[in-house]
């Protein structure tokens, strides 16, 4: 019996602890707790700094292939929004640090007032990136597939959704039928496979149709090719008759890549600014909301008085949080507005 | 005071006592309800979830596995069409790295053992771990999902353009990559906070088991690696859904960047999945052969090298995708680096059965199987990295073989062989050690006849992922179905000893193998919080202190010499 003994002695054992409340079972000492909680974040931290490295990544690869792309898109970019949104995030983590020192000398008030100040800050942030992004979307300054400036359609967007729409829809195996619901015929589809598939050599861009972003064929042993921006983009294509009204520094000059267009203004493939932007910044905002959602859940619990210098770890963790989304972005501001 | 927690020495009850099946194990309590399973914050519970829930997709994707073996048995088609055939090739190796083997290990052993060898009651964060689980199960039901829907015929390396434009169910594959990268992590996460905070009095870091090394190694890489590969499968959805043009060269992207996205994490997460295999057969050799490990910090050390040395070579995989001759010229010197760590592993472990007291236990008998395919799939890795061989055998079989040796030759083998070594501790029952000793012996035996043959085909020239080969290849082509048939009934027979030893195996001592790390410390089944007391740990392969007793049929260990031991609990 003596294994019997043994565990109710363990309970008995546990009992007796002075485990406070808010020390989980399986922790020895509030410091423990800390620390356990402390190396935790910090290691979600970097998670969080690889998983925004991809994007970095793809910003420079791009940037240094592609200077003209980002020299000419990135004065679409309102610097004075970006800096103002700059400021305030930079306030926000002061009041942030703040909390938790409020927090630390169990100054309950100043803990809600900071969190709050806080709150409010990421919600201005969001309120003038919303602003931002329903101004280029009405500019048609949307992300490479879509990216369309300059014009007041919303139905050709429309198009290209369900067409998107089918596509996912479709049950067929059948690759070579993708995209012909839309009107263009399922003949030019196929032979644009075949030439894909015969000489790797991407065809001549054909003027306008919008499906043909969708209708690229299924490359069986096709290998990535090493430029594949010989392929032209086919949205720029499609609005040829629209970028006149686009204006651009008179001192970019755009000569190489002048093929059978006769507007030099865009540079080829200058969407994928946008996507970058867009996949950077909306990554950063969701983090931004998952901040706010954190930092309401402090509120709610510094309102229950669950703070105290003993117990201050949430408040600690969801600082360096925080400051972490807040440095994401000062690097984001320069590296996306501020292009020389 | 007294060291050991159970079994005292002397008290030798009977083998039903209650010694070594205490009715508050963690299998009973706090209660049998399904609701106590899937809501339970007990890393033992969730690391059974998790077993079960791995072996059932290891059987999904052994079934896919045979599917593709029985259709290429014969040239031309046998069972099904060209389509299909790219689907369940895709299905299979999607399934068996995303969902089998990269959690394998670590979510199932290592959540089950690595608190109990820690003397800790949990892992740090307990909630973050049951969170991982259902993650996990959320990425299980995205990728049935896009089995169900469309299927998947991208291969399980997702390549762009080919995946940005086929119809099959990539997005939702995707999100199951993405879903079951964050449990990966949050299992990384706990792994490496536990170790770093809740190592017990006396347990140093190099008095550490060294599968926990390796754990942590590998935790290292969960967290590094992983959350790159969430982003590419974000992009790639993006890429997908919205036609962001980061990766479809019809919008101006770069697929050759996909590429090196999606190896900086899938090389790295090679070493997820074989990392923790060594640490399994760093304690199984040591343990099995009653003699303490040889070259500890050796070991140690080369697990954490590996995790490091991982991502510095994931361009070996793209040699003959276009990168630059300098970098392909780098990476493969880089990628040979990789090759001292596991060597000094290999030899370490030989080193370590020369002249031990070796038991030919099944846990023994999958290291010994093991250290064999892993040495075959390690030494046929050279040729692959290196650049001039690697033109010729880059996609063909070659490269299949050699992967299968190393994944599934050496991490399935010795999770195979973990699963034996740990269960008396998991369920509380021994096994029949014929049946066990068999199944090992069919399961080597299946395994070279599978994967043998296809070094040879892909020396001959056999590409990979074809469906339909010249009739020169078809001799070699039916000996790797044969062998996978026999390689499948192997592991049946493995799964039927495990199952029968349910329901009449002999009740499993503390103890059995004689082992000194603190997991053998407790009872089988192991109590609720695993510890009275939080133990005093010691260097764990000091067999001198392990004696057999025979009333209780378990090994203890006996109290360190007074002085060596730093207890004052
Ligand atoms: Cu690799």
């Amino acid at each position: 019996m003596a294994t019997s003994e043994a565990i109710a002695e363990t309970s008995e054992d546990h009992a007796e602890h002075d485990h406070p409340a808010f020390l989980a079972h399986h922790f020895d000492t509030p410091q423990q707790q800390f620390d356990s909680g402390k190396l935790g974040m910090w290691l979600f931290l970097v998670t969080e700094i690889l998983f925004f490295s991809g994007l970095f990544t793809a910003y420079i690869v791009y940037r240094y292939l592609h200077p003209e792309i980002f020299i000419y898109a990135h004065q679409y970019l309102d610097t004075t929004l970006g800096a103002f949104n700059t400021c305030v995030l930079i306030f926000s983590s002061l009041t942030m640090a703040w909390a938790v020192r409020c927090a630390q000398l169990n100054q309950r008030v100043g803990l809600i007032v900071c969190l709050t100040i806080t709150l409010v800050c990421a919600g201005l942030f969001l309120v003038v990136k919303y602003f931002e992004y329903t101004h280029k979307f009405h500019e048609g300054l949307y992300w490479a597939g879509w990216f369309d400036p300059h014009s007041s359609h919303g139905h050709e967007d429309d198009d290209i959704l369900t067409g998107e729409g089918h596509h996912d829809e479709h049950a067929e195996d059948s690759h070579a039928s993708e995209g012909h619901e839309e009107g263009s015929s399922e003949e030019s589809a196929s032979g644009e496979s075949e030439t894909l598939e015969g000489g790797g050599n991407p065809p001549p861009p054909t003027p306008p149709e919008e499906d043909m972003v969708s209708a690229v064929a299924p490359p069986t042993g096709f290998r990535a090719p090493l430029t594949p921006l010989e392929l032209q983009m086919q949205s720029i294509q499609g609005n040829e008759a629209e970028v006149g009204e686009i204006p651009v520094p008179a001192a970019l000059s755009f000569g190489e890549e002048k093929e059978e267009t006769d507007e030099t203004d865009i540079p080829r493939n200058a969407g994928i600014f946008f996507s970058i932007y867009y996949c950077m910044t909306g990554l950063h905002a969701i983090h931004i909301v998952a901040g706010m959602i954190a930092i309401g859940w402090l509120l709610v619990r510094s309102c229950m008085g669950h703070f105290n210098e003993q117990y201050f770890g949430p408040v600690d963790y969801v600082g360096l949080y925080w400051h972490l989304v807040d440095l994401i972005w000062i690097y984001l501001f320069p590296l996306l507005y501020l292009i020389r | 005071m007294a060291v050991e927690v159970q079994p005292t020495p002397g008290a030798s009850p009977a083998p039903d006592s209650p010694l070594f099946q205490s009715p508050e194990n963690y299998l009973t309590h706090p209660s049998t309800s399904i609701g106590s399973w899937l809501f339970t914050l007990d890393h033992k519970r969730i690391g059974i979830m998790y077993l079960v829930s791995i072996l059932l997709s290891f059987l999904i994707g052994g079934l896919l596995a045979l599917a593709v073996r029985l259709e290429l048995m014969w040239p031309g088609q046998t069972i099904m069409s060209a389509e299909t055939y790219n689907h369940v090739f895709t299905l299979h190796g999607a399934i068996m790295t995303f969902l089998f083997i990269i959690p394998s290990v670590p979510a199932s052993i290592g959540n089950f053992v690595l608190p109990i060898m820690l003397g800790a009651k949990d892992l740090a964060f307990p909630r973050m771990n049951l969170g991982s689980y259902y993650l996990w199960v959320l990425g299980a039901v995205f990728f049935v999902g896009s089995m169900l829907m469309n299927g998947l015929d991208t291969g399980w390396t997702f390549y762009t353009p080919y995946s940005t434009t086929t119809s099959s169910s990539v997005i939702s594959a995707l999100l199951g990559v993405f879903v079951l990268g964050f449990s990966s992590i949050f299992t990384g996460l706990n792994f490496i906070v536990t170790i770093h905070t809740m190592r017990p009095a006396g347990m140093t870091w190099f008095r550490m088991p060294l599968l926990l090394w390796a754990l942590y190694a590998t935790a290292i890489i969960q967290i590094l690696a992983t959350p790159v590969i969430g982003i590419t499968g974000l992009l790639l959805i993006a890429e997908r859904l919205l036609q962001i043009g980061i990766f479809d060269p019809a919008l101006g992207g770069d697929p050759v960047m996909f590429q090196h996205f999606f190896w900086f994490y899938s090389h790295p997460a090679v070493y997820i999945m074989i990392l923790p295999a060594m640490g399994i057969i760093s304690e199984l050799v040591s343990i099995h052969s009653h003699k303490p490990i040889f070259g500890y910090r050796f070991i140690a050390f080369s697990s954490v090298a590996l995790a490091l040395l991982g991502f510095l070579v994931w361009g070996h995989h793209m040699f003959t995708s276009g990168q630059s001759p300098v970098s392909a010229i780098v990476f493969s010197a880089l990628t040979f680096s990789v090759s001292i760590p596991s060597a000094i592993k290999v030899f370490n472990w030989l080193a370590t059965l020369w002249r031990g007291s070796i038991s030919f236990t099944t846990p023994m008998c999958y290291a010994l199987s093991f250290i064999f395919l892993f040495t075959v799939g390690g030494l046929t890795g050279l040729f692959l990295g290196t650049l001039a061989t690697d033109v010729h055998l880059h996609d063909t079989y070659f490269v299949v073989a050699h992967f299968h040796y190393v994944m599934m030759g050496g991490t399935a083998v010795a999770f195979v062989g973990g699963i034996f070594h740990w269960w008396p501790k998991m369920t509380g029952r021994m096994y029949n050690e014929w049946l066990g000793r068999l199944s090992a012996l069919i399961v080597l035996i299946g395994f070279n006849l599978t994967f043998f043959p296809q070094f040879l085909l892909g020396t001959h020239g056999m590409p990979r992922r074809y469906f339909d080969y010249e009739p020169e290849y078809a001799f070699l082509h039916f000996l790797s179905s044969v062998g996978a048939f026999t390689l499948g009934f192997g592991l049946l027979l493995a799964a039927i000893a495990l199952i029968l030893s349910l329901f009449n195996g002999k009740r499993a001592p503390a103890n059995p193998w004689g082992a000194v790390s603190l997991e053998w410390q407790c009872a089988s089944p192991p109590p609720y919080y695993n510890f009275k007391r939080a133990p005093v740990a010691s260097f764990p392969y000091d067999f001198t202190r392990v004696e057999y007793d025979p009333p209780s049929q378990s090994y203890i260990v006996r109290a360190e010499e007074k002085g060596a031991a730093t207890a004052d609990h």
